[in-house]
């Protein structure tokens, strides 16, 4: 469900897709699309996809609270909910849902850095139904890569990047891993 | 460390102090589970958790059961004196019997130490101890660390003192290699009958006043005195006992204002503790109550996930 936690080996080859400025204007465009959205129909909340998902969600929070004060924030660690994890032969580590605001009532803006299979948005779409019933949930990926598994669309997108199969895609963010950018990882 | 790798948990003295925080930080991962609508993740979904209890709990059973049921598992539960055991059958068979009819994960408690050792040699499935004679309590060991932990932090240098029949009882051992691994400072309180100078082999100060030390200690953990013994002359009478190693409102005039009183339950309201110190501002109780709920469903969860992956471990 998340080969791009995989640390590259000495034979992969990196390949940087977007750093920097790109990753900045991407950024801000694809922030543009969503704050046009959560401007009615409210109320909204950003809900990010630990873990950089969840950080991307935070910073967008942040800047969109000053004109939205009532957008309520959340995020989610899936652990709990994948398909896999009678297939797994580790556990992933529980980093911990935080959903403080009334899921019942809202719309819900669900935020992800990569879109692959579709298996992860699939499990944080269960994971949210289980706090409640939301009027509606839309999602935002920074990239798509391809290559579903599941009938999940993303409705916000910053970028369609063609991959095969075996790549990996990692996206890098500052608050973690100290730079913004996305890297193509072809083994 | 990343990956939890025991299939069991029989006790807390096997464990490194790193395997005794990843399973505080799973635990904390799970706590939120317990405050939603809906009360369950997916993540045990069709495992089959077996209540092996063939000593008398209400408070540990119903927390298992919760706990497995939390996870989405189907939780069953066996008790020992309306069983076939009656008629004679042996530990081993029981489990096996059981195991054959597709059983995941075995809780066990039993007044023998090694029980839940015994059945996890006889059976593939995951094996918890739940409480084997005076032996071990391990996920009550670990809900009193979480409890100490949620409140002050780190545990390195805490002073714990751990007061009642410590001879007899598998709480205060669990507690001991728990707490040990972790930095604290251990006393074990209470008269020589029950708290028996022996007991420093496990590293851990052995005494007998606990007015003594009552200035010093961050951290009492009560437990509960069997009302059974007090005729078998291990004290002259609960009163005694009461009067010197109760806490009551006289002794908390002595105690740091911010210590934590922590007690596995039952209480003899009245011996162990007063009702105002088992209800006061101190008193952790009822957040070890929900805590054991969290715990329990971590160590499930961690288990199981090392039972796919295969990893034996030496019984």
């Amino acid at each position: 469900m998340s080969p791009e936690s995989k640390s590259p080996s000495s034979e992969d080859v990196v390949a940087p897709l977007i750093s920097d400025g790109d990753f900045s204007a991407l950024l801000e465009d694809w922030k543009a699309c969503m704050r046009a959205t959560i401007a009615h129909d409210g109320p909204w909340a950003l809900v990010g996809v630990k873990r950089r998902g969840s950080i991307l969600a935070r910073r967008i929070w942040r800047e969109f609270s000053s004109d939205f004060p009532d957008l309520a924030f959340g995020e989610v660690d899936v652990s709990l909910y994948r398909d896999d994890y009678h297939l797994q032969l580790s556990q992933p580590r529980l980093l911990g849902t935080e959903i403080e605001f009334n899921v019942d009532a809202c719309r819900i803006l669900l935020i992800d850095d990569v879109l692959y299979t579709g298996r992860t948005i699939r499990a944080a779409l269960d994971l949210i139904l289980d706090f409640g019933r939301p009027r509606a949930v839309q999602l935002a990926v920074l990239v798509d890569r391809g290559h579903r598994e599941l009938p999940i669309a993303s409705d916000f997108t910053g970028r369609v990047i063609e991959t095969d199969v075996d790549d990996r895609v990692r996206v890098r963010v500052q608050e973690m891993d100290g730079e913004d950018s996305v890297n193509l990882i072809k083994s | 460390m990343t990956e939890w790798t025991r299939k069991h948990l029989l006790g807390l003295a096997d464990l490194s102090p790193e395997e005794i925080l990843f399973i505080l930080e799973t635990a904390e991962g799970f706590k939120e589970v317990s405050k939603r609508s809906v009360k369950k993740v997916p993540a045990l979904r069709g495992r089959v958790v077996m209540n092996l209890f063939f000593e008398v709990s209400t408070r540990t059973r119903i927390s298992f059961e919760l706990a497995g049921a939390r996870l989405s598992a189907d939780v069953l539960h066996f008790t020992g004196s309306s069983s076939s055991t009656k008629k004679g059958e042996s530990l081993t068979d029981t489990a096996r019997n059981i195991e054959a009819m597709g059983t995941d994960i075995f809780v066990v408690r039993h007044s023998a130490a090694g029980a839940p050792h015994q059945i996890a040699r006889a059976v593939n499935a995951c094996v918890v101890n739940a409480g084997d004679g005076a032996h071990e309590h391990p996920t009550q060991g670990l809900l009193d660390i979480f409890t100490i932990k949620n409140n002050r932090g780190s545990l390195e240098g805490m002073n714990v003192a751990i007061v009642g029949d410590i001879s007899h009882s598998r709480v205060a051992r669990s507690n001991i290699w728990g707490l040990k691994k972790l930095g604290a400072k251990v006393w074990v309180v209470g008269p020589p009958t029950l708290a028996p100078s022996s007991f420093e082999k496990l590293g851990v100060n052995v005494c007998h006043n606990l007015d003594d030390i009552l200035p010093e200690i961050d951290c009492f953990n009560m437990l509960r005195i069997q009302l059974e013994r007090q005729d078998t002359g291990l004290f002259p009478s609960l009163r005694e006992y009461s009067r010197l190693f109760g806490l009551n409102g006289k002794r908390m005039k002595r105690v740091k204002r911010d210590c934590l009183v922590l007690h596995p339950g039952p209480i003899n309201r009245g011996v162990e503790l007063t009702p105002d110190v088992a209800d006061g501002p101190q008193s952790v109780i009822l957040n070890q109550v929900t805590n054991g709920l969290a715990i329990r469903m971590a160590v499930l969860y961690l288990i199981s996930g090392a039972a796919k992956s295969g990893t034996a471990q030496a019984i």
